[in-house]
């Protein structure tokens, strides 16, 4: 066990939220085709109240935060918090599409003790990456952003969502992560937009090219490993949680709300009406995402996959129930192991004529969900 | 003996989970966790007390050490945090900030 994993169950047994998403604004300068959140502003939080926040996060004991959005650079103060989050001792990755970094931005990230800084960059080609983001030059900008990061000795990771649109760029982005001197991640992930509009699902990638990625090494190592098939659940696995999502890590919008997860819409309470600490400690919503163990789900405790799915609570959620299954985990432990889960032979038995595991993938959602599937060391 | 003056990086990261200090380094992102005495010295590198003060004052009060052994346990930890960029050691008082470019771009 790593000491960061040893860190963590430590937090676990405590009750202590050691990791905190912090999305700052949902305003942004792309329009990427595949966000999943709404870009006005229904009333941020101001600068004091974030501090306010900040204070409280680490008073609870949070070590990881992230700040986020939206594009935290279009908060003319994002440096005033950052600044307060530095000197409140937090480890603090942004991320944030670089557009906007310059000189003298570079120099106050470095300055202010950044730890890690996440930049998306969805193709090696500017006319794959503008055209999802909708902001023509926005590659160039990204990169120049990163390679002013680069030079201040910051460290910076490239995020590469995969998709319809830049399914066949990866390995040029790889290219490009390996000559800026940065890591990428690779993720298949769409998820539903916070509203619960699920019709962004259709950039995902489809079953047929998210099970040739799964097989692809360069992106998920050992393939053998990657797609062996699942063995069986024992007790620790059955009593085990989905998550760190309500356990150790929370989120918290842009309006105050604090969420088990940033993927997890379940409404905890709001920093605006009540602490933060009685909102982590005290929330039914909360205390409910923490009941959950893998043996008390309905269908997913009979699944062949329940000990090594990645079965997402938050997607689940907005697919009906937080203990119920989440599909797109569903097709992804299918793509992987060829193997059905309990969720799609259930509906294979609800629907006539259909004999095989197999008929039953959509070709259209099925995309995993919360994975990277590689962290390629350059 | 040679004054020695330490100072908590602000460039580190750090939280006190369960009773132990937990400290990430900026530098080259490792992570550590301070034992008692270790985050007693971390807790009291304010700058302006020198390392033997601290282990006088603060280590063999809490602890029944030999002042000279404390103190030259004292100083590999110091010479381990500072080599990580965690601690700031000066042969002077240390005048300390986060960013004193840090005003609005």
């Amino acid at each position: 066990m790593s000491l960061l994993e040893e860190l963590n169950g430590k937090a676990q047994a405590l009750g202590v939220p050691f990791n905190a998403h912090f999305d700052v604004t949902y305003r942004c300068n792309e329009r990427c085709e595949h966000c999943y959140l709404d870009h006005d502003d229904h009333g941020e939080l101001t600068l004091l109240e974030i501090k306010g926040v900040l204070e409280q996060l680490a008073e609870a004991g949070v070590f990881f935060l992230t700040l986020s959005g939206g594009e935290v650079l279009m908060r003319m103060d994002f440096f005033d918090i950052l600044r307060h989050a530095r000197e409140l001792g937090f480890h603090v990755k942004v991320k944030t599409n670089g557009v906007m970094i310059r000189e003298k931005e570079a120099d106050l990230i470095r300055d202010f003790g950044v730890h890690a800084v996440q930049i998306s960059i969805y193709s090696h080609r500017a006319e794959v990456h503008d055209a999802i983001t909708k902001l023509p030059g926005s590659l160039r900008r990204s990169v120049a952003a990163i390679r002013l990061l680069k030079s201040r000795g910051v460290q910076v990771t490239i995020a590469n969502v995969l998709m319809q649109q830049n399914l066949h760029d990866y390995p040029g982005v790889k290219v490009l992560a390996r000559e800026l001197g940065v890591e990428v991640t690779t993720d298949p992930t769409i998820t539903p937009k916070m509203d619960g509009d699920r019709s962004i699902l259709g950039f995902g990638l489809e079953s047929a090219q998210l099970n040739q990625v799964f097989r692809d090494s360069e992106l998920v190592g050992n393939i053998d490993e990657f797609c062996a098939p699942p063995v069986s659940a024992d007790e620790s696995a059955l009593d085990s949680t989905a998550c760190s999502a309500g356990h150790t890590y929370c989120y918290i919008s842009p309006y105050g709300d604090v969420y088990p997860c940033v993927q997890f819409p379940l409404p905890c309470g709001n920093v605006r009406t009540e602490k933060f600490l009685d909102i982590w400690r005290h929330s039914k919503q909360m205390n409910e995402v923490r009941s959950i163990r893998a043996r008390d789900l309905p269908t997913c405790s009979t699944c062949a996959h329940v000990g090594g799915c990645t079965r997402c609570p938050g997607l689940a959620y907005m697919e009906g129930s937080m203990r119920g299954p989440s599909s797109l985990d569903c097709e992804k432990s299918f793509a992987r192991t060829g193997i059905p889960s309990a969720n799609m032979i259930a509906r294979r038995s609800s629907h006539s004529g259909d004999q095989t595991g197999a008929a039953l993938v959509p070709h259209v959602l099925a995309s995993p969900s919360l994975v990277q599937i590689s962290a390629a060391r350059t | 003996m040679k004054s020695c003056y330490i100072a908590r990086s602000p460039m580190a990261a750090a939280r006190e989970l369960g009773g132990e200090i937990v400290i990430m380094s900026a530098v080259n992102s490792s992570l550590f966790t301070l034992n008692d005495v270790a985050s007693l010295i971390w807790k009291a590198a304010d700058g302006t007390t020198s390392l033997q003060e601290i282990v006088e004052h603060k280590v063999c009060a809490e602890f029944d050490v030999d002042p000279a052994i404390a103190l030259s346990d004292a100083q590999h930890l110091v010479d381990e945090l500072a080599g990580h960029g965690i601690l700031l050691v000066k042969d002077q008082p240390i005048e300390k900030s986060l960013a004193s470019a840090g005003s609005k771009p």
